[in-house]
């Protein structure tokens, strides 16, 4: 008789604030941080020890983007955080997710935080937080921007060219001509047609930039052993080693602007799978800019800061290299269908590791690092799939 | 072309009550920041707590105004419609001298002299209802020193 499987974990501080009929001028996240405070408080622990956030899915100022915004305005860098949306369930949802996520070895000491403010006169926007209110009205509306102070300060800082980022998005351009599902198939570019592109904010080009598109992504996960015993169609693809962090939303808070939360989250994945930067042979790494696929070539340790060009240079990053970089394109080539933009990158790396990947099949394929973004390098998710458990 | 924002329609802050004092501090020509009394740092964006020590002991203190240019980037094509008339316009982020980052848009330089490392002074300007921290160049150094053409590359 086998025993059910359970998550294990113990609760050590809790916070609540003295109920109210109505609040006047608070704001949701400084409830949350009130709330959180308490917690902290009551625990004892400091709260540097907080890896891990859990919140609800707030309307009160922010419909996207929840976990990063919280964080932000706590000031806490967690390595493992997500929205429970279980309505009247999410904060009995949230312990035991935290308990789960504690036993996976995602985080060691998670915050469960949910909070309302309750204004007499109801705000009439929805979208209040810190990034509409600070950013917004100085003309800094969407990623854009964003992107651009990126690459702007890693040209400043190590003297990287145009050309070399531009080089990044010729390589997507060329991987997307074997892809016959690539927005981009058929239509190849080299690094000068990148760098003929129309300036959208400067130093970006048009052509660095993803295009958006519809499309969609979806995945089965199952356990390792039970995979291994069911009936499938395909070899699976294992998961050995992840690693997640967030640092802030606002790329004006961004603590860095030349590495991100990649650096630590993959730099775990890797130990976690027990190999090193050197030993992947996929590289399917999140590209919504060049100056993200740089910076993320920069954080997984293939080459020193700043030395994402010298590393790619002459370098064949196609099926047919040693080492292959978005063999489906990348979102540079292939197009970004929203969030399902980010999935992409794991289809691909299942599609290589099991010998799916038709028309652009690598020789040898056992390891495959898929990496994630989100916001502006705010929010990054790193696994490493293998071939083998 | 230098940025004249005045006559802009273009989304206006959305104050909380967190955030009325620093607003009210523009209008009055004060650019304020949260001085934490517990961890002595200083907080911006304005928070109900500290973001390094989650204590509530914040306090609102003029700040010099001043910063230095940590990046950077010229808007050719706007997120929003309303700022295409002022486009291309200099987005930049701004070290203030008190520690903290604040995004805001650079007036009084054409796109093509801004550098990395300029140093910048607040340079309050009204557009709609509100008034804002835009930045502009610092006035040139002491006598003593050369006035320099452009701004510095370097802090
Ligand atoms: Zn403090």
């Amino acid at each position: 008789m086998s025993r059910m499987p359970r998550p294990t974990g113990a609760i050590v501080g809790v916070g609540e604030l003295p109920a109210v009929r109505s609040t006047h001028g608070k704001t949701t996240l400084g409830i949350l941080a009130e709330a959180a405070a308490l917690a902290l408080a009551d625990s004892g622990l400091e709260k540097g020890q907080l890896d891990g956030l859990l919140v609800a899915p707030h309307v009160g100022e922010t419909p996207q983007h929840v976990p990063a915004t919280v964080a932000e305005y706590l000031g806490l860098t967690p390595r493992m955080s997500n929205v429970v949306d279980l309505g009247g369930a999410s904060g009995p949802g949230m312990i035991w997710r935290a308990a789960a996520a504690i036993n996976a070895g995602m985080a060691t000491a998670v915050l469960c935080v949910l909070g309302n403010h309750r204004e007499p006169v109801p705000s009439r926007s929805p979208n209040r937080n810190p990034i509409r209110e600070f950013d917004v009205p100085f003309g800094a509306s969407g990623a854009n921007t964003a992107y651009a102070l990126l690459k702007q300060r890693h040209m400043h800082d190590y003297g990287t060219t145009d050309a070399q980022f531009a080089s990044l998005a010729a390589v997507s351009r060329a991987n997307a001509q074997l892809n016959p599902n690539a927005i981009f198939n058929g239509k190849p570019a080299d690094t000068a047609d990148i760098l003929a592109s129309p300036m959208v904010a400067e130093p970006l080009h048009l052509l660095e930039i993803v295009m958006p598109i519809a499309g969609g992504d979806a995945v089965i996960v199952m356990g390792a052993d039970a995979a291994r015993e069911a009936r499938l169609r395909h070899a699976p693809v294992y998961l050995r080693g992840a690693g997640e962090m967030v640092t802030h939303r606002a790329m004006s808070q961004a603590p860095s602007y030349t590495t991100g939360p990649l650096k630590p989250a993959i730099a775990q994945a890797l130990t976690q799978a027990g190999v090193a930067a050197v030993d992947l042979d996929l590289l399917s790494l999140y590209d919504c800019y060049t100056v993200m696929l740089a910076i993320t070539i920069e954080d997984a340790g293939l080459c020193p800061p700043g030395g994402f060009a010298d590393w790619a240079h002459g370098r064949d990053l196609s099926h047919e290299g040693d080492v292959a970089l978005n063999t489906h394109g990348g979102q540079l080539g292939f197009g970004q269908a929203d969030l399902a933009g980010g999935m992409s990158h794991v289809v691909e790396a299942v599609h290589q590791l099991r010998g799916t990947a038709t028309g652009r099949q690598m020789a040898e394929a056992g390891l495959a690092l898929v990496t994630g973004n989100g916001a502006t390098m705010s929010e990054a998710v790193a696994l490493v799939l293998g071939r083998d458990a | 072309m230098m940025l004249e924002p005045r006559d802009l329609i273009v989304p206006a802050p959305t104050p909380t009550g967190e955030t009325e004092r620093f607003w009210q501090g523009c209008r009055d020509g004060e650019l304020l920041l949260q001085h934490c009394s517990t961890c002595e740092r200083w907080v911006f964006y304005p928070r109900a707590t500290c973001p390094h020590c989650w204590s509530d002991a914040l306090e609102w203190r003029v700040a010099s105004g001043a910063g230095v240019v940590r990046s950077f980037t010229i808007v050719h094509k706007p997120g929003h419609p309303g700022w295409a008339a002022a486009a291309p316009y200099t987005v930049a982020v701004i070290d203030l001298a008190e520690g903290p980052r604040m995004l805001t848009a650079l007036v009084g330089i054409a796109p093509a002299d801004v550098r990395i490392g300029a140093r910048v002074v607040v340079r309050f300007q009204t557009v709609g209802e509100f008034t804002l921290p835009f930045f502009a160049p610092a006035a040139p150094a002491a006598p003593a020193a050369p006035a320099a053409p452009t701004a510095p590359a370097q802090a």
